[in-house]
C-alpha cells in the first residue's frame, strides 16, 4: 500500500456527498485537574470530520488543556487528572482499546512554538513513520517525506537541503516543517495550539492557507488568540471561559451573532 | 476498501504486534535505568558495608588486668618494664620456664610500661603499694580476642603461637582480659604499634590546615566573586578570568600539590609537612569552588534590590555590602562549607608537600610537622598489620562522620534560608 | 610567635584607628554631621586602612621573601668548600640546613659547618621576626597618626576608602589567574630542567620507564629509563575501564532519575549519588586495594585466569564507581536543559518514552553529554589516590586489564613522596609528568567547557 493511494481515499471516505460532516471526536463532561486545581469544569463538545474547529478564549481558560486531552498529551504531566469521556470515532480514548501511543499516531499535534528536532529536515519528517514502522524501505520513506513536505507547502523551499538541520530554517518554515512532520504519520485529526503565535503575518498567512487545504483530508482543531484567524480558517468555533465551554457554534454565527454576553465581550475585545 | 486501509493502519494486528514490541523495548530501557541506579546504590552499600564491617571492631580494645607491685627501688630506676612483666607472670602461674615467660612478654603492648609510668607520675603516693591496673594488650592479642586470628589454623600459619594462646586462655579464665572502648584511638597520635596509634594528631593537623584554608579562601573567594559579579566590566579581560576560574576548578588536585612543592616549599622556603603549606595549597584549590558558588548566590539576588539601594543614594559598594551580600550569604556559606568538606577529604596535594611523614606528636602550630586525616588513612592502609586495617576503617568512619556533619550543615542552611524571589 | 603578636597588634590598631577617625571627624564639625563630605564611619575606615594596610603589606612581603633572604645570608657565610658546587649540591645543602633548622633528622651525620649554618639560620630568622614586629608596629602607628592628622570635613574619605576596597577586590579576583600562572611556571620551570637531562622525545615516546636506575649512576639520566609510554598506556587503560563503568551507569542513572523516577523515589536516589560523590578518594582507594582487588583476583583465579593482585580492573572499576555521580549529575543538567517542547513534539507523534529519550532527547543533548564525558575523563586521568593505593608501580606496557599497570599520577605521587633528592632527574621527572597531565586535562576541560557553554546558549 502506498501513501498516495490511501490519503485521498480517506478524504473521499470522510466527506459524505451530502456535505453533512460526521462526528470525529466527542467530549462529554470533561473535567481536568492539575493537583487540586481544576482547569476544566465539564466540557461538552463535538468535533466534526473534515472541518476546522477553532478554540478561542482568554488566556488561562483551559484551551490548551482541552486540546491536550484529545490526544492524551496530559498523560505526560505528572499531577494531571482527567475525568469524563472523550471518544474518537465512538471509542473512549482513555479506554482499554486505545493505547496512548496509538491514539497520538491518529491524533497528531502541532505546538505553539515550532519545535523541530535537532536533526536533518529529512529525519524530522521520517521520525514518526520510522517509529511506527510505516515505511518498509527507503523509497517508500523518501516518498512519504516528499508528499508530507509538499502538503505542508515546504517542498520547493527545502528540496535541495533535506540533509540540513531542521533548526536552520526560518520560524515560519520550521512551523510548516512541524506540520509536515505531523502529517507524515497520516493522522486522522490534527491539533494545533496557537500555531502562528510565533510567526510574522506573511508566515501566518502561509499557514492559514495550509490549514484550509489540509481540511480536505484531516479534521483540525486549532487554538488561537487571533479572532480574524479563527474567522478565516474555521467553520466551527468554541469559546472557552474560566474552564467552561461557554458557546460553540458555526464560526459565522459566533462572530456575527454570539448568544452569550461573555462571548460578545471577548470577541469585541472588551476583555481577554 | 480504502477506508479500511487507513483505519487499519493504527488498529491493525500488525500495528498492535509492533506496539507490543515497542513496549517491550520501553520496559527494557526502563529496567536498564533501574539497573544503573541499583548498581550505584549497591556500590555505596558495599563500600560503606565493607568499611563498617572492617572498622567497627577498632572502637574496642583488649586490656589485661595486672596486680602491679610498685616496688620503690624499681620505680626509682624507672624499670617499669620489669614491674609490668612480674605482674603478668603472676597472672599466669602455669608459665614457669624462661621461654614461656619470654613469649608472655609479647602479650602486653609495648606501651604498657609507659602507661604505668604516667600513672605513677600523676599520683606518686601509690609507690610502694599494690595496685590493680588494666593495661592495653598487644594488637595481636586484641585481634585474637576479636576472632580475627583463628585458633583452628595450624600454628605455623598463625601469627600467635600455641604457648601464647594457652596463656591467653588462662587470663580469660581468671577474668584478666576485658574489652573496653578504645579511647587511645581518639587521644593519641600516630604510632608504629596499632594499639597505641590514634587519630588525634591527624585530626588536629586537618583542623589547622582547614583553618588556614578557610582564612584565605573564604575572604579572597567572596571578594573575587563580588568583584566579578557586581563591579567588573564585561570585557575580554574578565572573560579570561572567568574561563580561568572554571578551568582551575577542574585541574587535578595533584597538580596543586606540585605547585605547592615548587612554589611554597621550593621558592618561598616554607617548612615541609606544615599545615600552613597544606592550608595554602588547599586554599588555592578551593578558591574556584567558593568563587563559583558565591557568584551563583550573588546572581540569585534580584536586581530590584540593587536598584532600590542605588535609588536611595547608596554607593555601589554600600549597596553590595549592606544589601546584596547579606542576602547572598546563606548561599555563599553553603558553597563554602561544601568546599571545605572537599578540602577535608583531599589527600593527593598533601602527599606532595610532605604531610605524609610519620609523626607521633600532636602538632601545636601552623609550622609544626603534621599529617591530616585522609593522609593518616593512606598511611595506615599501607601497614600490613590486621589491626591497622581495622583502624584505617575506623578512621575512615570518623572522617565520613565529619563530612556528613559538614554536608548536613550545608543542607540545613540551604533549607533554612532558601528563598525564592 | 612574633608574627601572631604583630597580627594581634595590627588588629587592635585598626579598631582603634576606626574609632579615632570616627570621633575626630564628628568633632571636626562640632557634631553637625551634615557638614562632613563623607559620613563619619568612612573617616573611621580611612584611618583604619592607613593603620592596618601598609603594615600588612610589609608583613606579606616579609612572609614571602624572608626564607629566601635569610638563606642567602646564611649561604654567603659558608666556606667555599660547601657552596661552590653545582646547582644540585647547592639544593641539597639548602635542604640539609632547612631540615636541621626545623629539627628533622636525616640519616646522615651532619657536617659541623652545616649545623652552624642551621643555627645561624634560626638566629637570623628570629632576628628578622623581631625586627618585623618592631618595624610593623612603627609603620602601623605612623600610618594611623598620619591619617588621623588628615581628617577634615572636606576629606573625601568615602571615595578613598571605596577606591582602596575596589583595588583589593580586583587583586582578589586576580589570585585565580596568579594560581594558573604559578602552576604553569612551576611545572614549566622544573620540566625544562628535567628535559635538559632527558630528551623530551625519549620521554614522550620511550617505552621503558624505570626512574630508579638514574639514582644509582652518577651520570644521571644516562641510563635512558624515562620513557613514559607505559605510564600513558596504563593511565588510558584504567581510565578506559573507569569510563566503561561510569558512562553507561551514570548516564542511565541520570535518565532514570530525570525521566522515570517518581518525585518520591528521586528524593531517595539523589542523596545516594551525592554521598557517593562526597566520599573522599582515599576511601575509594582503600576499598579498591583491600576489598575490590582481592575480590577480582579471587574471582579471576577461580575462573582459571591469572590476575594480578593490583589489577588495572579493580582500580579502574572503583574509579568508575567514583565517577558515576560526576557523570550522572552533569548529564542530568544536560538532559534537563533539553526543552520540554522537543519531548512534547515526539510524544505528539506517538513515540514512547524510551523512543523519545533515545531518538530525540539524547541526540539533542549529545554535545553536552560528550562534554560531560570529557570532563569525566579528565577527572579520571587526574585522579591520584585510587591508583596510588590500588594500581601497581611496575610500568607494564599491556592492554590486559587483569595485569598490573602504573599511571602518571601514581608515578608523580611515588616519585615525590618520602625522601627526595633535589634536582635529580628522578624527582624532576615528576614535574615532566605533571606538565603532561596538566596540558592534557586542561585541554579536555577547555574544550568541554566551551562545548557546554555553546550547548547552554543554544537552549537558553
Ligand atoms: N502543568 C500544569 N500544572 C498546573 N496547572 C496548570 C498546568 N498547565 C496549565 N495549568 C493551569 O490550567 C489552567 C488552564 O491552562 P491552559 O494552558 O489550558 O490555558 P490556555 O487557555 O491554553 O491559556 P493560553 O491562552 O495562555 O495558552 C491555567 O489556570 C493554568 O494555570
Ligand atoms: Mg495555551
Amino acid at each position: 500500500m502506498s501513501v498516495q493511494t490511501h490519503i485521498p481515499a480517506t478524504a473521499m471516505a470522510s466527506r459524505p456527498a451530502a456535505g453533512i460532516h460526521g462526528t470525529k471526536m466527542v467530549a462529554r463532561d470533561v473535567k481536568v485537574f492539575y493537583g487540586a486545581k481544576q482547569a476544566l469544569k465539564g466540557i461538552n463538545l463535538e468535533i466534526q470530520e473534515n472541518r476546522v474547529m477553532a478554540l478561542i478564549g482568554p488566556s488561562g481558560c483551559g484551551k490548551s488543556t482541552f486540546l491536550r486531552c484529545l490526544n492524551r498529551m496530559n498523560d505526560t504531566i505528572e499531577n494531571c487528572r482527567v475525568e469524563g469521556l472523550i471518544a474518537l470515532d465512538g471509542e473512549d480514548v482513555y479506554g482499554k482499546n486505545i493505547d496512548a501511543v496509538q491514539l497520538r499516531a491518529r491524533v497528531g499535534m502541532v505546538f505553539q512554538k515550532p519545535n523541530p528536532f535537532p536533526k536533518s529536515i529529512y529525519d524530522n519528517i521520517a521520525y514518526g513513520p520510522r517509529i511506527h514502522g510505516i515505511a518498509s524501505h527507503r523509497d517508500e520513506m523518501d516518498e512519504i517525506v516528499q508528499t508530507s513536505l509538499q502538503r505542508a507547502g515546504l517542498w520547493n523551499e527545502v528540496k535541495d537541503r533535506l540533509r540540513e538541520p531542521g533548526t536552520g530554517l526560518s520560524g515560519g518554515q520550521q512551523q510548516r516543517l512541524c506540520i509536515a512532520r505531523a502529517i507524515a504519520v497520516s493522522p486522522e485529526v490534527i491539533l494545533m495550539d496557537e500555531p502562528c503565535s510565533a510567526l510574522d503575518p506573511i508566515a501566518t498567512a502561509h499557514i492559514e492557507e495550509l490549514i484550509d487545504e489540509l481540511r480536505e483530508n484531516y479534521t483540525i482543531v486549532i487554538v488561537t488568540h487571533n479572532m480574524q484567524q479563527a474567522a478565516r480558517v474555521s467553520q466551527k468555533t468554541a469559546f472557552f471561559h474560566l474552564g467552561d465551554m461557554v458557546e460553540c457554534d458555526d464560526t459565522e454565527e459566533i462572530f456575527t451573532n454570539p448568544r452569550d454576553e461573555r462571548t460578545q465581550g471577548y470577541i469585541t475585545g472588551r476583555y481577554g | 476498501m480504502s477506508v479500511a486501509v487507513t483505519k487499519s493502519r493504527y488498529q491493525s494486528e500488525e500495528f498492535s504486534a509492533r506496539l507490543r514490541r515497542r513496549y517491550a523495548a520501553e520496559r527494557r530501557f526502563r529496567i536498564a535505568g533501574m539497573l544503573a541506579v541499583g548498581i550505584a546504590s549497591l556500590m555505596l552499600v558495599v563500600l560503606l558495608g565493607s568499611i563498617v564491617s572492617k572498622g567497627y571492631t577498632a572502637f574496642w580494645q583488649a586490656q589485661i588486668r595486672l596486680e602491679v607491685t610498685l616496688d620503690k627501688q624499681q620505680v626509682e630506676e624507672r624499670n617499669y618494664t620489669a614491674i609490668v612483666r612480674q605482674a603478668l607472670y603472676a597472672q599466669v602461674p602455669a608459665a614457669t620456664d624462661r621461654a614461656t615467660r619470654r613469649s608472655l612478654n609479647d602479650l602486653l603492648s609495648s606501651g604498657a610500661p609507659y602507661e604505668l609510668e604516667a600513672m605513677v607520675n600523676a599520683n606518686p603516693s601509690i609507690v610502694g603499694t599494690t595496685q590493680t591496673v588494666w593495661v592495653r594488650a598487644d594488637d595481636e592479642i586484641d585481634q585474637f580476642m576479636k576472632g580475627f586470628i583463628r585458633r583452628d589454623v595450624p600454628e605455623s600459619e598463625r601469627r600467635l603461637s600455641d604457648v601464647k594462646i594457652t596463656a591467653i586462655d588462662a587470663l580469660v579464665a581468671n577474668g584478666s582480659i576485658r574489652s573496653t572502648f578504645n579511647t587511645t584511638l581518639f587521644t593519641a597520635g600516630d604510632s608504629r604499634e596499632p594499639e597505641q596509634a590514634g587519630i588525634l594528631g591527624a585530626v588536629v593537623g586537618s583542623a589547622l590546615t582547614l583553618v588556614v584554608t578557610m582564612l584565605l579562601s573564604v575572604p579572597i573567594g567572596i571578594a573575587a566573586a563580588v568583584y566579578l559579579e557586581e563591579f567588573a566590566p564585561k570585557n575580554r579581560w574578565t572573560d579570561l578570568i572567568e574561563v580561568n576560574i572554571n578551568n582551575l576548578a577542574a585541574v587535578p588536585s595533584i597538580i596543586f600539590g606540585l605547585l605547592g612543592l615548587a612554589v611554597f616549599l621550593g621558592f618561598f622556603g616554607l617548612p615541609r609537612s606544615a599545615p600552613l603549606v597544606g592550608g595554602l595549597v588547599m586554599a588555592l584549590m578551593t578558591l574556584p569552588v567558593i568563587i563559583i558558588a558565591s557568584r551563583v548566590a550573588l546572581k540569585a539576588v534580584p536586581p530590584s534590590i540593587r536598584e532600590a539601594a542605588l535609588g536611595v543614594g547608596a554607593s555601589p559598594l554600600q549597596t553590595v555590602t549592606h544589601h546584596v551580600l547579606p542576602l547572598a550569604l546563606p548561599g555563599i556559606l553553603t558553597g563554602t562549607i561544601i568546599g571545605m568538606a572537599r578540602a577535608l577529604g583531599e589527600t593527593a596535594p598533601l602527599l606532595m608537600i610532605g604531610m605524609v611523614a610519620f609523626i607521633v606528636d600532636i602538632p601545636g602550630g601552623l609550622t609544626d610537622s603534621a599529617t591530616a586525616m585522609p593522609v593518616q588513612i593512606y598511611m595506615w592502609a599501607d601497614s600490613p598489620e590486621r589491626a591497622f586495617t581495622e583502624r584505617t576503617s575506623a578512621a575512615i568512619l570518623i572522617l565520613l562522620a565529619f563530612l556528613i556533619l559538614m554536608n548536613g550543615l550545608a543542607v540545613f542552611l540551604r533549607k533554612k534560608f532558601e528563598r525564592r524571589w | 610567635m612574633q608574627l601572631t603578636v604583630l597580627l594581634i597588634i595590627l588588629a587592635l590598631l585598626t579598631v582603634i584607628g576606626y574609632q579615632m577617625g570616627r570621633s575626630r571627624a564628628v568633632a571636626s564639625v562640632g557634631g553637625r554631621i551634615v557638614e562632613l563630605h563623607s559620613v563619619p564611619s568612612y573617616h573611621g575606615f580611612y584611618v583604619a586602612l592607613w593603620a592596618g594596610l601598609p603594615a600588612l603589606l610589609l608583613f606579606a612581603f616579609w612572609g614571602a621573601s624572608e626564607g629566601w633572604l635569610v638563606m642567602q645570608m646564611v649561604l654567603s657565610g659558608l666556606p667555599d668548600r660547601l657552596v661552590n658546587g653545582d646547582a644540585q649540591s647547592l639544593g641539597l645543602l639548602r635542604a640539609d640546613i632547612l631540615n636541621l633548622a626545623h629539627g628533622v633528622t636525616t640519616g646522615r651525620e651532619p657536617d659541623p659547618e652545616v649545623v652552624a649554618a642551621a643555627e645561624r639560620y634560626l638566629r637570623l630568622h628570629a632576628l628578622g621576626d623581631w625586627s618585623l614586629l618592631v618595624i610593623g608596629c612603627c609603620i602601623a602607628i605612623g600610618g594611623l597618626l598620619y591619617a588621623r592628622g588628615r581628617i577634615d570635613p572636606d576629606l573625601r574619605a568615602r571615595n578613598r576608602v571605596e577606591r582602596t576596597v575596589n583595588i583589593a577586590l580586583v587583586i582578589c579576583s586576580l589570585v585565580a589567574i596568579l594560581t594558573t600562572i604559578g602552576i604553569v611556571l612551576s611545572l614549566l620551570f622544573e620540566a625544562i630542567r628535567f628535559f635538559a637531562v632527558v630528551n623530551p622525545l625519549e620521554f614522550l615516546f620511550g617505552t621503558h620507564w624505570s626512574p630508579q636506575m638514574a639514582m644509582r649512576a652518577d651520570q644521571v639520566g644516562s641510563s635512558g629509563s624515562f620513557g613514559a609510554i607505559p605510564l600513558f598506556a596504563g593511565t588510558l587503560l584504567i581510565t578506559g575501564i573507569a569510563m566503561a563503568v561510569a558512562v553507561p551507569v551514570g548516564l542511565m542513572a541520570a535518565i532514570f532519575m530525570s525521566e522515570y523516577a517518581s518525585p518520591g523515589l528521586r528524593t531517595w536516589l539523589k542523596p545516594i549519588l551525592e554521598v557517593l560523590a562526597g566520599i573522599p578518594t582515599v576511601v575509594y582507594g582503600f576499598f579498591a586495594a583491600l576489598t575490590m582487588a582481592p575480590f577480582v583476583r579471587d574471582v579471576g583465579n577461580s575462573l582459571g585466569l591469572s590476575v594480578s593482585s593490583e589489577s588495572a580492573l579493580a582500580a579502574g572499576f572503583v574509579m568508575g564507581v567514583m565517577i558515576i555521580p560526576f557523570v550522572s549529575s552533569l548529564s542530568d543538567d544536560v538532559i534537563n536543559a533539553v526543552p520540554q517542547s522537543l519531548r512534547d513534539g515526539s510524544y505528539g507523534l506517538g513515540a514512547t518514552k524510551s523512543e523519545t529519550i533515545r531518538l530525540v532527547v539524547l541526540p539533542a543533548a549529545l554535545p553536552g553529554i560528550v562534554a560531560a564525558i570529557m570532563l569525566a575523563v579528565s577527572r579520571a586521568i587526574g585522579e591520584t589516590m585510587i591508583v596510588t593505593m590500588a594500581a601497581g608501580l611496575t610500568a607494564n606496557l599491556t592492554a590486559n586489564p587483569l595485569d598490573a599497570v602504573t599511571t602518571v599520577t601514581t608515578q608523580i605521587a611515588t616519585l615525590l613522596v618520602g625522601d627526595q633528592e633535589f634536582d635529580s632527574p628522578k624527582t624532576l621527572s615528576a614535574f615532566g609528568l605533571g606538565l603532561v597531565l596538566f596540558v592534557v586535562t586542561l585541554t579536555l576541560n577547555m574544550v568541554a567547557l566551551r562545548v557546554v557553554q555553546k550547548y547552554r546558549e543554544k537552549y537558553d
